[in-house]
């Protein structure tokens, strides 16, 4: 690496196979690193468990949304058709919770897909249009079959030196320095 | 664990190392067990991105231009068909008295149900951890969201008034009357909205890791701009995919629910009525299994073609289109049994109406229709019993466009078939379209082909991701994934 003014943003570490890949993140996570994250082609199973990431919150926010969504509809068909402006249909009670049930139980996948949608979002701060890793040429393989450990320089573990040997030692063929 | 130093991937331990000594040596399982790989020959990760991002990034084939360019031309044709409708009326259509529901709502349905089979591939089948579903997943799903486009016209316009398309919303009209929840229209347009909306929803998560990937490729600023913008930021962190693959499954979970509920739903416009042949409890059930066997239909359709066209036969092997025969002979049967269902209630009722009705259905005025129905909706599909059939590639074509053509016979005779002939002779009348009826038909197969044949062209119509993570290499426990011997990789923590 040359040295340069810039600002360092991490120590990029890259591995050819999910089984690395894998190894490579026990490691880390075993080193105590926070600041840290691995970038896959696709998701490589039992991943999530090798760097210690608890089960997603997404499904909060889809609860959230299909909450919303039904009692939302059950109000909204109570206020039109037996509230503000009742008709008589065929004697039937103005309202009961079974007619509306059809547009509520849309409702409720409407919103929670929205949750689900929108909380993953969140929860990844996405859409993100610029990202240090993303500028880096070799990177770019992490699309398509290449598989990286990314340890960032303000994690406060981070000790260069001693992170790529670390890095090395879990079987890293290529080591280098990403600017901010 | 030390077994990743001081050994290259792919070769054993030396004898005598601790995990020699400690492995469980599991016998491989008899050959005729072997399953068939979901991608054949072993393609790599890197090999299938290249092939399914090159099908976009390539030269436009000449068979792009072929059917492009009538596409366009069918979509100009429903365009000046609905204008003409639009300023002159819905009397251009053959609707009259008793028949005032024709084509279009014959088309509405015929279209919506094949949407259907897309999402069956992309929520039912994984939920049901089906992973060959990854191979055809993404154009079934642009399948449903351009069929759906294809079906959302024909209500729109059918209320003759387009004008007043917005009374359907929930939005208080000029008299400060609101929409009717007690009706079963309304219930079909949260259910037809919702459905377009979340497939949309759904496909669109689905792309972002592709699109991505199409953006990393990029050669010029504007494709690595535009794919960028839509691929979000996306880098594949795995903290990301920790999310990401928990809102998929959240979005299969609710797709499920939600498809079912959508055929059931357009079932119940009819049920509702008090209709011969409509006034049954059968309908919802029976309206799903045909969609769905239509919507396979449409896939088998689109994926045998395809795969020949774009030389995607690895990834959609003859398995997967072995299955998908499968799930056509299965739905087919559901429709077959509720066919004789259908006949064996209204003669058990003992409803003279019912009972006419049906008989009609079969030897009335439109007697081909019935026959249809009963021919390539119950009785084709059972070829797909063989196993010669089901890999005949020219079988399996012709027996896909037959299903369709039985679908909208199936859809004819509940619509007209109920409709022309009711409970009082005096009322009974004919029904045929006319040729803007013919013409604006025609015209969503342009609207159709328009957008899959840009899809195809745009997009990866591969779920590249999903795909790559069903190979073997994408499997650290296995050699190919680079563990160093089956059984001895340390799982997660």
């Amino acid at each position: 690496m040359a040295p340069s003014v810039a600002k360092a943003y991490g120590m990029v570490a890259e591995f050819d196979t999910a089984a690395d890949i894998l190894h490579a993140a026990q490691k880390v996570r075993d080193a105590a690193f926070t600041r840290w994250d691995v970038f896959t082609p696709f998701p490589v199973h039992g991943m999530d468990g090798a760097m210690g990431i608890r089960n997603s919150r997404v499904g909060w926010f889809s609860f959230l949304g299909g909450a919303t969504g039904y009692t939302g509809g059950m109000l909204m068909i109570w206020y039109m058709n037996a509230h503000d402006y009742p008709i008589v249909i065929g004697g039937k009670p103005m309202f009961s919770p079974f007619y509306p049930f059809i547009p509520c139980f849309e409702l409720t996948i409407l919103l929670g897909a929205f949750g689900a949608v929108l909380g993953m979002l969140f929860l990844n701060r996405l859409p993100r249009l610029h990202h240090p890793l993303l500028k880096n040429r070799r990177f770019a393989q992490a699309t398509r079959d290449k598989f990286y450990v990314v340890i960032e320089c303000d994690d406060p573990e981070y000790k260069e030196a001693e992170t790529r040997t670390l890095l090395e030692g879990a079987g890293s063929k290529h080591i280098e320095i990403v600017e901010e | 664990m030390n077994d990743a130093v001081g050994t290259a991937p792919g070769t054993l331990p030396p004898p005598g190392h601790a995990l020699t000594r400690t492995a469980i040596q599991v016998p491989a399982p008899p050959p005729e067990l072997e399953r068939i790989p979901l991608i054949a020959n072993q393609r790599s990760p890197g090999w299938i991105t290249d092939k399914i991002a090159g099908i976009v990034e390539g030269k436009t084939p000449a068979w792009w231009w072929w059917a492009f360019i009538p596409s366009v031309g069918l979509l100009l044709l429903m365009v000046a068909m609905l204008s003409y409708l639009i300023s002159t009326g819905v009397g251009v259509w053959g609707l009259n008295h008793p028949v005032m529901w024709g084509w279009a709502i014959v088309n509405f349905v015929w279209w919506i149900g094949i949407g259907h089979a897309g999402t069956l591939i992309s929520a039912i089948l994984f939920l049901l951890r089906q992973r060959w579903r990854t191979s055809i997943n993404r154009a079934a799903e642009a399948m449903t969201i351009f069929a759906v486009m294809c079906a959302g016209i024909y209500p729109l316009v059918h209320i003759g008034r387009v004008w007043y398309g917005w009374w359907l919303f929930p939005l208080p009209n000029s008299n400060s009357i609101w929409p009717q929840f007690r009706s079963p229209l309304m219930w079909d347009v949260f259910a037809v909205s919702t459905y377009f909306t979340v497939s949309v929803l759904f496909w669109y998560v689905g792309l972002v890791p592709d699109l991505a990937i199409l953006r990393d490729r990029a050669k010029t600023k504007a494709r690595q701009f535009i794919y960028g913008l839509f691929a979000l930021g996306w880098t594949g962190s795995n903290r990301h995919w920790s999310n990401y693959e928990k809102a998929y499954l959240i979005l299969a979970g609710l797709a499920t629910p939600l498809v079912l509920s959508v055929h059931s739903t357009v079932s119940m416009d009819f049920s509702v009525s008090q209709l011969p042949g409509w006034h049954t409890t059968i309908f919802p059930p029976y309206f799903v299994a045909g969609a769905i066997y239509s919507g396979f239909g449409m896939v088998l359709t689109l994926i045998v073609p395809l795969r020949k066209l774009l030389h995607l036969e690895e990834i959609i092997t003859m398995r997967h289109i072995d299955l998908m025969c499968k799930v056509t002979l299965a739905t087919g049967s559901i429709v077959g049994y509720s066919y004789l269902m259908e006949y064996f209630i209204a003669w058990y009722s003992g409803d003279p109406y019912e009972r006419w009705t049906f008989w009609q259905r079969i030897f009335g005025q439109y007697w081909y229709g019935g026959w249809a129905m009963l021919l390539f909706n119950a009785t084709v599909p059972q070829l797909f019993w063989f196993k010669k059939v089901r890999r005949s590639m020219i079988a399996v074509f012709v027996i896909s466009i037959l299903a369709n053509v039985g679908m909208w016979f199936e859809r004819f005779m509940i619509v007209v078939g109920s409709l022309y002939q009711d409970f009082v002779p005096a009322n009974w009348g004919y029904y045929k379209p006319t040729w803007v009826d013919v013409c604006t038909y025609l015209g969503t197969f342009g609207l159709f082909f328009t957008c899959f044949l840009l899809f195809l062209r745009f997009l990866p119509l591969i779920a590249t991701a999903e795909v790559k993570g069903v190979t073997p290499q994408a499997d650290p426990h296995h050699p190919l994934g680079g563990a160093r011997r089956k059984g001895t990789v340390p799982h997660g923590s």
